[in-house]
Formats: structure tokens, sequence, C-alpha cells
């Protein structure tokens, strides 16, 4: 049986030495607690069943040295690598692929340039190539042509796409664009409601399930994991493939192996 | 040492590949040169992409696989490249593969699951070989494919459940030619295991 998996998250970023660390790890025991290859080691012992790292510096200078840390992480873990962060160009994921990760995601530049996703997937496969969309909650229904959301409370809202890290609203209808990605030919979706990142209150559900059950590609919730419980109802409710999570795991208060125990008990297929 | 050569005919990420190999000790050539198969203890057949684009560019590499196989060394497959050794495959326009395992390429029937099936999932084996010794029933491999292969109970050395049983890893005949639908270089210490198996049969 097909199980769920439960991916760490690890936004990669330079420090003042030009150095890769991991933002907002807190391990006390880690040799050096920001290194983003110890960090890969730690959770693969852990049983993590992939592992992505997002470039958020996503400077020239910082692609080197991520390329650096790919290599060196797919030289000692042997499982899925994901990689994303300023993925604007074929050569971009060429170089990428080449130093040992399995897939990029896109986010902006597909936006931008939605057959940028079409020329990736057509060279690389579609496996290769997920496209990260991140989301807002937009109460205003301001016209008929938006997919309308039921939130939690009963109210609608539809969901717009939001680009450079959230910080600029696009206009578009999350669920529309979803839809066109996998058309496009995405191999998969990463899903971030920007409501929930960092919150610890949990997925955004409704949309999660939304896409989970409007496309046939896989959807990975991202945002707002503060517990087990939360991964949980990313697969019950959410009906999610895959559930990614950072600070959880970076601050220690879970192993994934705590996670999977206790989506084991709950009845939920996971590889231990 | 054991000289593994990794025919390199398209894109993607082969470096995981080598260095599950080389963990088990053997030397490793990623080649586009057909001159390397030749003198190869084991080849292996990467793949992620299209059949179609695979096929195409695996063209210089058809005779010295042939005459490669035929010498009874030991060849994997993975992913596509377990795609590549049916007689055809129906991605795109009906192509023509190597035809070194009897059996066909599918694509996945709607069963109301997504597509590509993607992520852990268990085997079973199904036959005895030396490239799953010492691996457990049940043990998780990981996916990643839209397309699976469909051959007889003869050819299948281990399955997988997912809506329909399909073949996740295949032989020959004579036992030397193997492919996995999964990717050993990415299913963790089970997947090193097979690789290292694998150089155990070079």
């Amino acid at each position: 049986m097909l199980t769920k998996r439960i991916i760490p998250c690890l936004d990669v970023t330079l420090d003042e030495a030009g150095g890769t660390v991991v933002k907002g790890v807190e391990f006390v025991d880690l040799k050096k607690a920001g290194d983003p290859v110890e960090l890969a080691k730690r959770y693969n012992e852990q049983g993590a069943d992939e592992l992505v790292f997002l470039d958020i510096t996503a400077s020239h200078e910082g692609r080197g040295t991520m390329i650096d840390v790919i290599e060196r992480t797919a030289d000692e873990v042997f499982i899925p690598l994901t990689v994303g962060g300023g993925i604007n160009t074929v050569e971009d994921i060429r170089q990428i692929l080449r130093a040992g990760a399995d897939k990029v995601t896109i986010n902006t530049a597909a936006v931008k340039n939605p057959e940028f996703i079409t020329e990736a997937a057509d060279i690389f496969g579609s496996q290769c190539i997920v496209t990260s969309i991140d989301c807002r909650r937009n109460p205003v229904v301001d016209s008929p042509d938006r997919t309308v959301i039921t939130l939690e409370d009963g109210t609608p809202a539809w969901y717009e796409v939001v680009i450079y890290g959230g910080r600029k609203p696009t206009g578009i209808d999350a669920v529309q664009w979803a839809k066109k990605v996998e058309e496009l030919g995405s191999g998969e979706i990463m899903l971030t409601s920007m409501d929930r990142d960092g919150t610890y209150d949990g997925f955004d559900i409704p949309i999660t399930r939304t896409l989970s059950e409007e496309l046939d590609i896989p959807i990975i919730a991202s945002g707002g994991v503060g517990n087990p419980e939360h991964m949980y109802g990313g697969f019950v409710d959410g009906k999610a493939d895959a559930g990614l999570a950072a600070s959880i795991f970076h601050f220690g208060e879970y192993t994934v192996g705590d996670v999977k125990e206790y989506l084991k008990k709950k009845g939920i297929p996971v590889r231990i | 040492m054991k000289k593994i050569v990794i025919i390199d005919y398209g894109l993607g990420n082969l470096r995981s590949v080598r260095k599950g190999l080389e963990h088990a000790g053997a030397e490793v050539v990623i080649s586009k040169d057909p001159a390397d198969v030749r003198d190869a203890d084991g080849v292996i057949l990467p793949g992620v992409g299209a059949f179609s684009d695979a096929m195409k560019n695996i063209v210089p590499f058809l005779d010295v696989i042939d005459e490669y196989v035929t010498s009874g060394r030991p060849m994997l497959g993975i992913c596509l490249g377990q795609q590549l050794l049916m007689a055809h495959s129906e991605e795109g326009q009906k192509t023509t593969g190597l035809d070194l395992v009897s059996g066909h390429v599918v694509r996945f029937p709607h069963t109301g699951l997504k597509v590509p099936h993607m992520g852990w999932n268990s085997l079973t084996i199904e036959q005895d070989h030396p490239f799953f010794k010492n691996i457990p029933d049940g043990t998780f491999v990981y996916f990643v494919h839209s397309f699976y292969v469909d051959t007889d109970p003869a050819h299948t050395l281990a399955s997988c459940e997912y809506g329909i049983r399909f073949a996740a890893s295949v032989v020959n005949e004579a036992g030397n030619v193997i492919g996995t639908q999964f990717h050993p270089e990415k299913s963790g210490d089970m997947g090193l295991q097979m690789l290292r198996n694998f150089v155990n049969m070079c």
C-alpha cells in the first residue's frame, strides 16, 4: 500500500561567512546546529520519506553553495531530494538534478511564465517538476469566476496565489491555477497556505482538500504543522498525499519517527 | 574491483546511483561511449523521462547491449530503464523497446488513485533471486511513475499493489537482466542493499 509521506523542509540560507545554514534550527546536540547536510542525515535516520531544501537566499552566490549542499547530501542520504528557490531556467534545473536532486520546485517563475512548466517537464519528465503554490484566503469574492471554498466557520472565500514569498498577490485563483499547472505537465503540487505558515495551527484544510479532490497529481500539504495531529488532519481531512513541516522537526519537539508512530496508531499507512 | 557502467543517455540524477554503487564497493563509470560497455562487469540502464526520447538516445548502444546481455553478464534497468527492457510501450506513439524481457508498458488505468504513483510502497517478493538477497517481503521502496510493466509471473521478481498489482521488478529467462520500477538508489538502506546485491552478481 502506498504510504503517506512525511517531508521535513530545510530553509537554507547563507550566513555572514557565506556558509549555508538552515533557518530556525535549535537542535542543541548537533555539532553544527545549522549545517544542512548534518540535519538531512539526522532526518534520514529518523525515517523521513523525502527532504525538501528551499534556497531562501536564492542569490547567484547562494546557488553555488546550494549545489554543494545537495552534492554532499546526495552522497550520504539515499532518499528523494527536492530543491526549490529561485529556479528560473532549464539550466538551473539541470545543475540541481546533476548535483543529486530528484525534483525541483518552481513557484514565481511558473506564475510569470506558465510555459516554463511544460518546457521543464518535456525535458526532465513531469516527475521532476513540482509546482509550489503559495496562496492566501481572500474573503471578498469579487467575481463569479472565482472558485468559492467554504471555510471552517462556514464563510465563503477564494484562495489567491501569492508570489515572492507571499509578499505579492497575483489576482490568480489558486484552484484554477493548480488545475492549469497539472495540465501544463507538473508532476506534483506543493501547497502552502500563507495564512497558516508558521502558525502551528495546522494545515489549511479547505484548500488542501479541494485540490486533493479535484486534481489527479499528488498534493504535498505545507504550512502550519505544530504537532502530529495536524499531520493526521492533513491526510484524513485534507486528503493530502504528503505532509511537509519544518519547525516542529527543527526545534526537536518531535522526531519524524514520533510523527509516524502517531500516524500508524491512528491507522494511516506510513513507512516505518 | 567490479567495473559498473551507467549508461548516460539522457538527463536527470545519475549521482545517486553512482554513489550507491560506490558504497557497494564498485568502480563506477558514467558513460556516453558504447565501447565502455564491452568490458563492463555490470551495466545500469537508469532512466527518468519519456520512453521514446530514451529509445532515440540509446540507439548507439543497441548493438553493444545485445552483445553484452548475450554474454550473460548482469544488467539492471531502473524505473524507465525497466520499461525499456520491454518489447514496446504505449507511452506517446507506440514505441519499440529493447525487447530483452517479455512484456510491454502500459499506463495506469483510472482507478481513482493519483497518477503518477509517487512515494513509498511495499514489495511482495515473488521469486528467489540474488538481487533480493536479504531483502524481506514487505520492504518499502520509492516509486515515481505513470506507466508500468505488464508481464507474466515467470518474469516477475517482485510485485506491488497500486489499484492493480503490477511488476515492481522483472527478470529475463537467463536471470541476468533485471529491472526495478522503483528507485533502489532512493530507497534508503534496503535500496543500497539491492545495489550491493547487484554488484555481488557481477
